[in-house]
């Protein structure tokens, strides 16, 4: 055998167009999904000639065909299933368990497999890439190669039952024999069809008993004379002993039978019952399993396990696993004699039979192009505890290494990347490092789309992309002008300097335009106002507003006191706030108290002397300011003396 | 792996250095033309430069992106002694219909007295904080204090490491496991067997930068460093771009009871060292979770680099030329047609990993020349169950039709529209 640890293989090589290398530098970079690559400098360079291109590479498209999709999409749900179960049952899990979920993995790719095909069919005009077509193939290999480790490691059949499988393994996947049926039932004699015998020795070869004696009958009431021989192969075939596991029956009860059965035959060769027609002589021989004969139906078995497995039924029907090996290696190398080396798929197919479960994984990481399939199985096979005999941890590391990159590649699509969270999840070594590292690359051009993200994140108390990912959409919100999107996602990133600064842009937006946005946002902010000063500020002034426009003046003026006395408003801010307060000042009724009336006068000239140690504004803005002050002045002096009044009259009385 | 587009990126000189933003929906390139350009990926995938300028007066080295949470920031650095930051405004309306942003230049650096031969941003969780390194051998750590007013900014830390530096790596690695650490490359080519890479490590005492390592084995000259994300491991990767590529372990030494201040000691370890290139490595660079190292080298080549699930790395891909030389100044849209089809056959590919060949381990046989799906001919089911055709008409495209056997589950509607 070859050996496959350390052999050595040039790498792939990607030729990049207009580049050329023996004179100059690859520049090149990483991206999410690609990779850009430029042509840049050996030292200095001559200058002149230039013709910059940045070309951008991509990895193989598949990930990207609808279909497959589907495939990836499926596959996910199931996988999922299968952790959970393990998570939440108790007991030791059954092994149909694994055999049901191993099916539904295979459904999943025959249902891939069949829409393929429906689109081409359908379609006058090809539909289907060549790829498809590949892809096709690839599907169908990987299938029969699933189904026959389902059969060998997961339902780990025992001598009996285990050919019974394999049968069924090969008639899945020869299934021609049923289109050539259906064509000569179809026709008028089937008898006289040309294809009679074909489709008889097909039936027998893959062990269709009940099959092929329905058409020899048909045969036989055409041809009177032969009519003994007939009914001596009906005879044989009816008798053919078939392993029923449900039965009473033992292996050795069965072999005794079958060795009966087969010294029947045996004689019926001998004795030249068949010798007047050569297809039934060949009939017979199959049915002794005679290996010239079946050599010599090469285009009806089509590939080496099909003849090992029809050698099997007729040779050794009890076959034990272990012996498995051995026929196939003999099987295989009799029927690919002209061949020199067996191509991947024998070699997948001689490693399954094999019991060599490493080699089949290793052999498919190379011969398949993605990793969805070896993902899948060596978890499955992992959850069935068959890859603890390779020594020390090895089994686990290789189910997730096969795993991280399977969801890896996901991660670079763009819906995809949905899916490859779940995998990561159940990745305990590694899987959140590398769920971080992508997450946080999944670009957030949406609001709907960063919420996705958010709760992904947030579910799995990754507080360090939480509070990055608030804060990337609060800066964008921003740049964009949005402010209340950009409050929002800072009191997500519970960010106070950027809500600080957010609640100014608001404040000066006020001061300019007279009116809020967002007061809806503003108003509701509740307790995550205390987020930062400024923007309980925003909040509270917000909520002055809403109080005056609700004419209850009392609260109104009570709380636009308590802002500046509580030095919660920003000094700046202080004559807006005063400016405000006129209108209070003028009313009729006496709103501001006496001693509320003195805080505000405090706070006027706290203001003032406050703004004549700094630098003098403008002339002009000083007349103005100047005007303000002295109005404030007035009102706040004419609204004392009334207040006053009030106050002093209410206690006479 | 093959090439999706070609841009024709307009640059009246070379391109020295190709920036993606964290996100990869923009990216950024210089040029000896002493420019920057910005461009944005379109729905489609097509990209638009939507900025250009003049940045500096002399060559621009290097390109990077600041993390999307300081707001669209570029730094460059350039043969003209200062390196410069950038912030992209919201422009006039008539800019934006026209698809242009507007960049403007926040701050020039200009405490070097030579060529400041690359800039990087260090990580997000110490601040906005930029670090340059020169020809003349000073690490410059620079922090806008306030990221509101990236105007500002204050020169924090010179480190100087007396050789001529060329390249800097900061740990990515976040500060809880250990100090801000960053290594520096020197190409200083005297032949003195000094240590061309430097690992400093802030210390919380002093609140300096101090040396706490140097890889004594790297004694050629240096021309790229890259850290690798710490995926939580106890050691630190460090790959170095030198006469060859190197991949190390620092293995941080349990410190003395009574050393508490020192900085770090760390056990070095090589992991692998490939002399593939023939020649000088020019960068090394990692992919996002670092399962795959990139390099290129003065053969004209990229290569791609990975460890087995047994830690064993190995070449995986080759990226190279085709030898077609670029003529001057013909039509390149036109150009751009022909050969794209031929660059297509380019056998599977191991970018992120999606290929599971290869890589994982070396094919059985070498894939045949011409087709990237060569390699999978081999795996073709066997004749039967290609030739059973559907109908004789589609003789061309010969489908295998399995019996129906298995009752299909219908399949599960996708998410829908995730693509917002």
């Amino acid at each position: 055998m070859w050996e496959i640890e350390e052999l050595d293989v040039e790498p792939v090589t990607t030729v990049i167009p207009w580049v050329n290398s023996s004179k100059c530098r690859l520049g090149f970079e990483w991206g999410p999904g690609d990779m850009l690559f430029y042509e840049t400098v050996k030292g200095g360079g001559p200058k002149g000639k230039v013709c910059p291109l940045i070309h951008v590479v991509r990895k193989d498209e598949e990930m990207y065909s609808p279909i497959l999709r589907k495939l990836f999409n499926e596959s996910h749900h199931i996988f999922v299933g299968l952790q959970r179960s393990q998570e939440e049952s108790t007991s030791k899990p059954k092994t149909h368990q694994f055999v049901s979920i191993s099916k539904n993995y295979r459904s999943v790719i025959r249902a891939c497999i069949e829409e393929l095909q429906h689109i081409a069919v359908s379609s006058a005009v090809s539909a289907l890439t060549p790829q498809d077509y590949n892809q096709i193939s690839i599907l169908l290999a990987v299938e029969l190669i699933w189904n026959l480790c389902e059969i060998l490691f997961i339902e780990a059949a025992p001598a009996g039952t285990l050919l019974l499988h394999l049968l069924d393994w090969v008639q899945v996947h020869n299934a021609g024999v049923d289109d050539e049926a259906q064509e000569l039932l179809h026709s008028e004699d089937p008898a006289q069809h040309p294809k009679f015998w074909d489709v008889v020795i097909c039936y027998v070869l893959q062990g269709r008993i009940q099959e092929a004696r329905q058409l020899l009958a048909k045969q036989a009431t055409q041809k009177p004379a032969a009519s003994s021989m007939f009914k001596t192969m009906d005879g044989l075939l009816k008798k053919m002993p078939v392993f029923n596991p449900s039965g009473n029956q033992t292996l050795t009860e069965f072999e005794l039978k079958w060795g009966h059965w087969y010294e029947e035959c045996n004689r019926h060769l001998e004795d030249s019952s068949f010798a007047s027609n050569s297809n039934m002589e060949t009939v017979c021989k199959i049915l002794l399993g005679d290996k010239d004969t079946l050599l010599s139906q090469k285009k009806h078995l089509t590939n080496w396990y099909h003849f090992l497995v029809t050698r099997l039924l007729y040779t050794h029907p009890a076959v034990k696993p272990q012996d498995l090996q051995y026929y196939a290696q003999e099987c295989m190398v009799l029927f690919l004699k002209n061949r020199i080396e067996p191509e991947p798929l024998d070699s997948i197919l001689l490693a399954a039979f094999k019991f060599d479960i490493l080699q089949v994984i290793k052999d498919c990481s190379i011969a398949l192009n993605n990793w969805w399939f070896v993902a899948h199985l060596t978890d499955l096979l992992d959850h069935c505890k068959l890859l603890q005999s390779h020594n020390l941890n090895f089994g686990s590391n290789l189910r997730e290494f096969l795993l991280l990159e399977y969801a890896s590649g996901l991660f670079t699509h763009h819906s995809l990347w949905q899916l490859a969270v779940d995998y990561f999840d159940y990745c305990p070594e590694f899987g959140k490092a590398y769920l971080e590292l992508h997450i946080e690359r999944v670009s957030l051009d949406t609001e709907r789309k960063a919420l996705k993200v958010l709760r992904i994140c947030e579910q799995r108390q990754m507080t360090e992309q939480v509070r990055s990912i608030c804060k990337i959409m609060a800066k964008k919100s921003l740049h964009n002008n949005r402010l209340g999107s950009a409050l929002s996602w800072s009191i997500r990133a519970k960010d106070a300097g950027f809500a600080t600064l957010i609640s100014d842009r608001f404040l000066e937006d006020y001061c300019s335009r007279g009116s809020f946005s967002d007061l809806e946002l503003i108003d509701n902010l509740g307790t995550s106002m205390l987020l930062s000063d400024r923007l309980t500020f925003l909040g509270k002034y917000c909520e002055f507003h809403r109080l005056y426009g609700e004419k209850r003046f009392t609260e109104a003026a009570k709380l636009l006191l308590s802002l500046m006395t509580a030095r919660l408003a920003p000094r700046s801010f202080w004559m807006t706030l005063l400016t405000d307060a006129l209108p209070l000042l003028e009313q009729k009724k006496v709103i501001f108290s006496a001693e509320q009336t003195y805080e505000l006068m405090q706070c006027l000239e706290e203001l003032t002397s406050c703004s004549e140690q700094n630098e003098r504004p403008s002339e002009q803005e000083d007349d103005i300011e100047l005007t303000k002050v002295e109005l404030l002045r007035l009102a706040l002096a004419r609204n004392l003396a009334s207040a006053i009044v009030q106050e002093g009259s209410v206690n006479a009385f | 792996m093959f090439v999706a587009r070609s841009i024709p990126a307009d640059h009246k000189d070379l391109i020295h250095d190709v920036s993606y933003d964290f996100h990869g929906r923009r990216m950024a390139t210089c040029s000896s033309d002493q420019s920057v350009k910005v461009w944005d990926k379109g729905e489609n995938g097509e990209w638009h430069c939507t900025a250009s300028w003049k940045t500096h007066s002399g060559s621009v080295w290097r390109v990077m992106w600041a993390h999307p949470e300081f707001g669209q920031v570029l730094a460059s650095c350039s043969f003209d002694r200062t390196a410069a930051v950038w912030e992209e405004i919201v422009g006039e309306s008539n800019d934006k219909q026209r698809g242009q942003s507007h960049w403007i230049k926040r701050t020039t650096l200009v405490d070097s007295r030579t060529s400041v031969t690359d800039v990087k941003f260090a990580p997000k969780h110490m601040g906005l904080m930029l670090t340059t390194c020169s020809a003349d051998g000073v690490v410059r750590i620079y922090e806008a204090p306030d990221v509101m007013n990236l105007s500002q900014w204050s020169l924090q830390h010179e480190i100087s490491c007396k050789l001529s530096c060329s390249c800097i790596s900061w740990n990515p690695s976040s500060s809880r496991a250990h100090s801000p650490m960053l290594a520096v490359g020197s190409d200083d080519n005297n032949p003195n067997l000094v240590g061309k890479v430097h690992i400093y490590e802030y210390n919380e005492n002093t609140r300096k930068y101090a040396k706490a390592e140097t890889l004594s084995m790297v004694t050629d000259p240096v021309h790229d460093v890259a850290f690798a994300p710490n995926l939580g491991r106890s050691f630190h990767v460090l790959a170095v771009a030198t006469k060859d590529v190197c991949i190390f372990n620092l293995v941080p030494l349990r410190r003395e009871p009574n050393s508490t201040s020192g900085p770090t000691k760390f056990d070095i370890q090589t992991v692998a060292q490939f002399e593939h290139h023939n020649s000088q490595v020019w960068r090394v660079s990692w992919n996002i979770t670092s399962t795959l190292l990139a390099s290129s080298g003065d053969d004209g080549c990229v290569r791609l680099w990975k460890a087995n699930y047994m830690g064993n790395w190995k070449c995986t891909g080759i990226l190279k030329g085709d030898g077609t030389p670029v003529n001057g100044t013909s039509n390149q849209h036109g150009m751009l047609t022909s050969p794209l089809g031929s660059a297509n056959q380019t056998i599977q590919g191991s970018l992120n990993g999606t290929s599971a060949s290869r890589y994982f381990f070396p094919p059985l046989e070498p894939p045949r020349a011409g087709s990237r799906w060569s390699s999978y001919a081999q795996l073709l089911p066997p004749p039967t169950l290609i030739e059973q055709t559907c109908d004789a008409d589609t003789a061309s495209h010969q489908l295998p039709h399995p019996r129906r056997r298995y009752t299909t589950r219908p399949l599960n509607p996708l998410p829908e529209n995730e693509g917002d």
